[in-house]
């Protein structure tokens, strides 16, 4: 088991050296002097150019820059926005929660209505529920999630006036961010009608996130449903006079929720592309919408900084996942 | 007994085409996508003739007109204009040009390259295969909109570098499959003969193993270009794909986006051929899928 662990453990440190190459070269790849474009527009006079150019380590060779890269990233520094002059880690942490809490909601939204869906798909197979679903699961995999979220806004919003439209909080609610996430700390402040707000900013944003999601979860239940409810031990169980509803949640679910674990996991990388698209479309201020902008500010250092952080949020996601897959299913662990 | 009729009456057993138009035929859902992809296509070979109009060609007398069956709209315009007086309908059906050209050429730029690196990797093993395997693992551990938008943000803004970036997120799909078929074909007996028999590397990737892999590369390919035309879509919604005024749904959705409360057909109707569209090759993709998999074969 321990073994297990370990192996699996090494396999993140491959990827993250290629991570950071990738960061590392990537940025490399804009075209022109770094330097020049740094000063912008004003030009920069040759002298200070040198001088730069020493002071940022450009005249090494690319090896011992990206040593140096390496080591300040191992060190916690990612360097600073050539736009706020704030280190690039300390921006992250302050707007990573709040990303963090909108995928959290589309996660919980996506569970909460994919699994029981897919479940039901796959006990009443061929029927109109079960091409229901499957219908209702590939339009929302084929939906353009930016369309979708101005379609609700346009319809929940701004017809119905159910709720508001963008924003995580009213702008007359203020408390202590202790958490980070509005939700808790909301609730923590006590103040009247402020968990309301914030869980009325929430429901649009989650509900566009999470519906990408819903329909790979919805999908992978019902047929991970179908392949068990055909093994022998389901039969079995049936031939016992365990009631349906017996049969069906305690000994197939459990055995069906495997692989869907495990797609969940997966889903983290699916979230923050999303994330992105929602975050800009309802003004949510989380790291999607700042790698937006700082694109639009050719704000390099936070590109590549988020990029590998968010890149190393994935593969630790991925490694829990991992685990946790060999933990529940003794195969896999007992192979390795 | 499940006997196929050919049994029965002596005839000779259908071909595999046959064999497979036959079970792609049975799924529903394959044969309306593929009839939607092909409506697409006409719309985007013969846009110039079916257009009413060109897709650039702004009118000062109408802007934000309501569509023909709304109070204020015309006939004229059927399905209403944007903001500066294009007419939608046939923006929309230029977008469909654009919108296919984008997928198919990605999805064939990303086939060859990962063609081309996947027979690599499984040929010659090694640091060679295991350099391959883990760019390709990065790329997926990435979030897939998140690398396109860094590699845009590098090369610049643009139809081109969109498509180059989407190019490259795509790839390891293609890369994997190539490489899994590799390495379970070359231990085959077939392949060992051939080797003996003299032929040569290139040979055998080409004619032996390569063959072999088609079906889950065309399955991937026709998923692949839903997704390059969502993702390319996304882009020239983010700004960073198609600029305007290049008729690009998302990039039409992108100029919409401030008109949601005067205008809501400039954001629904982009949007609607975009869902449609990704939704028929999908479609399309899934009944690909089911009838090329021997395991449902009944």
């Amino acid at each position: 088991m321990l073994r297990f662990v370990f192996t699996r453990a090494l396999l993140v440190v491959p990827t993250f050296i290629g991570m950071t190459l990738l960061a590392f070269f990537l940025i490399r790849l804009v075209p022109g002097d770094p330097i020049e474009t740094l000063a912008g527009e004003r030009g920069i006079d040759p002298a200070r150019h040198a001088a730069l150019v020493k002071a940022y380590g450009l005249d090494r060779p690319m090896l011992v820059q990206y040593g140096i890269y390496v080591e300040r990233v191992l060190q916690g520094d990612l360097g600073k926005s050539m736009i706020t002059q704030a280190p690039v880690v300390r921006e992250f942490a302050a707007l990573f929660p709040a990303t963090v809490e909108l995928a959290t909601c589309a996660i919980l939204f996506a569970l909460v209505i994919g699994i029981p869906a897919g479940m039901l798909a796959a006990v009443r197979r061929n029927s109109i529920f079960d091409h229901g679903v499957m219908a209702v699961s590939l339009t929302g995999y084929s939906m353009p999630i930016f369309w979708w979220g101005l379609l609700l806004i346009l319809m929940f919003s701004v017809q119905l006036g159910w709720t508001p439209v963008s924003g995580r909080i009213g702008v007359q609610y203020y408390f202590e961010p202790i958490t980070g996430f509005h939700l808790v700390d909301a609730w923590l402040s006590g103040e009247k009608g402020a968990l309301r707000s914030a869980a009325a900013h929430l429901v649009l944003p989650a509900i566009v996130l999470g519906t990408n999601p819903l329909a790979i979860i919805a999908r992978m239940t019902r047929s991970a449903m179908l392949e068990v409810l055909g093994e022998d031990y389901i039969r079995t169980a049936r031939a016992k006079g365990l009631s349906a509803v017996r049969v069906v949640a305690v000994h197939a679910l459990r055995n069906a929720l495997i692989p869907v674990i495990t797609v969940i996991g997966l889903q983290v990388g699916v979230l923050f592309t999303g994330a992105i698209l929602t975050e800009t479309i309802f003004s949510w201020p989380g790291v999607g919408k700042w790698m937006i902008e700082a694109i639009s500010r050719r704000d390099y250092p936070v590109l590549q900084g988020g990029l590998l952080l968010l890149g190393i949020v994935v593969m630790l996601v991925n490694l829990a996942v991992d685990l946790t897959y060999g933990l529940i299913n003794p195969r896999i662990s007992r192979s390795s | 007994m499940n006997l196929p009729a050919s049994f029965l009456t002596g005839a000779a057993p259908p071909g595999p085409w046959r064999e497979f138009w036959g079970s792609f035929r049975a799924n529903a859902g394959a044969v309306a996508g593929l009839a939607t992809v092909a409506a697409v296509i006409l719309l985007a070979l013969f846009a110039p003739w079916i257009a009413p109009y060109a897709p650039q060609l702004t009118d000062s007398s109408a802007f934000l007109k309501p569509p023909a069956w709304q109070a204020g709209g015309a006939w004229s315009h059927p399905l209403g204009t944007d903001a500066i007086g294009r007419d939608l309908l046939s923006r929309l059906i230029h977008g469909a040009r654009l919108s296919l050209l984008i997928g198919v050429a990605v999805v064939t730029l990303s086939i060859v390259t990962g063609i081309v690196l996947g027979l690599v990797a499984g040929f010659y093993r090694g640091v060679v295969e295991i350099a391959v395997m883990r760019l390709m693992d990065i790329i997926l551990t990435l979030p897939s909109l998140l690398l396109a938008i860094v590699i845009v943000a590098i090369l610049g803004p643009g139809l081109m570098n969109a498509m180059l970036a989407v190019a490259v997120v795509l790839l390891p799909h293609y890369v994997r499959i190539t490489r899994a078929a590799v390495i379970s074909e070359t231990s085959k007996d077939y392949v060992v003969a051939a080797r003996v028999a003299g032929a040569g590397r290139l040979r055998l990737m080409l004619r032996e193993v390569l063959p072999n892999c088609a079906a889950p590369l065309i399955v991937q390919a026709s998923l692949g270009v839903s997704t390059a035309i969502l993702d390319a879509a996304a882009l020239g919604f983010l700004g960073l794909g198609a600029q305007p005024p290049a008729a690009e749904w998302g990039t039409m959705l992108a100029d919409a986006r401030e008109f949601v409360l005067r205008a809501w057909w400039v954001v629904t109707f982009p949007g609607l051929m975009i869902l449609v569209t990704v939704l028929a090759f999908n479609l399309v993709g899934d009944g690909l899928r089911d009838a090329l998999d021997p395991k449902l074969k009944r």
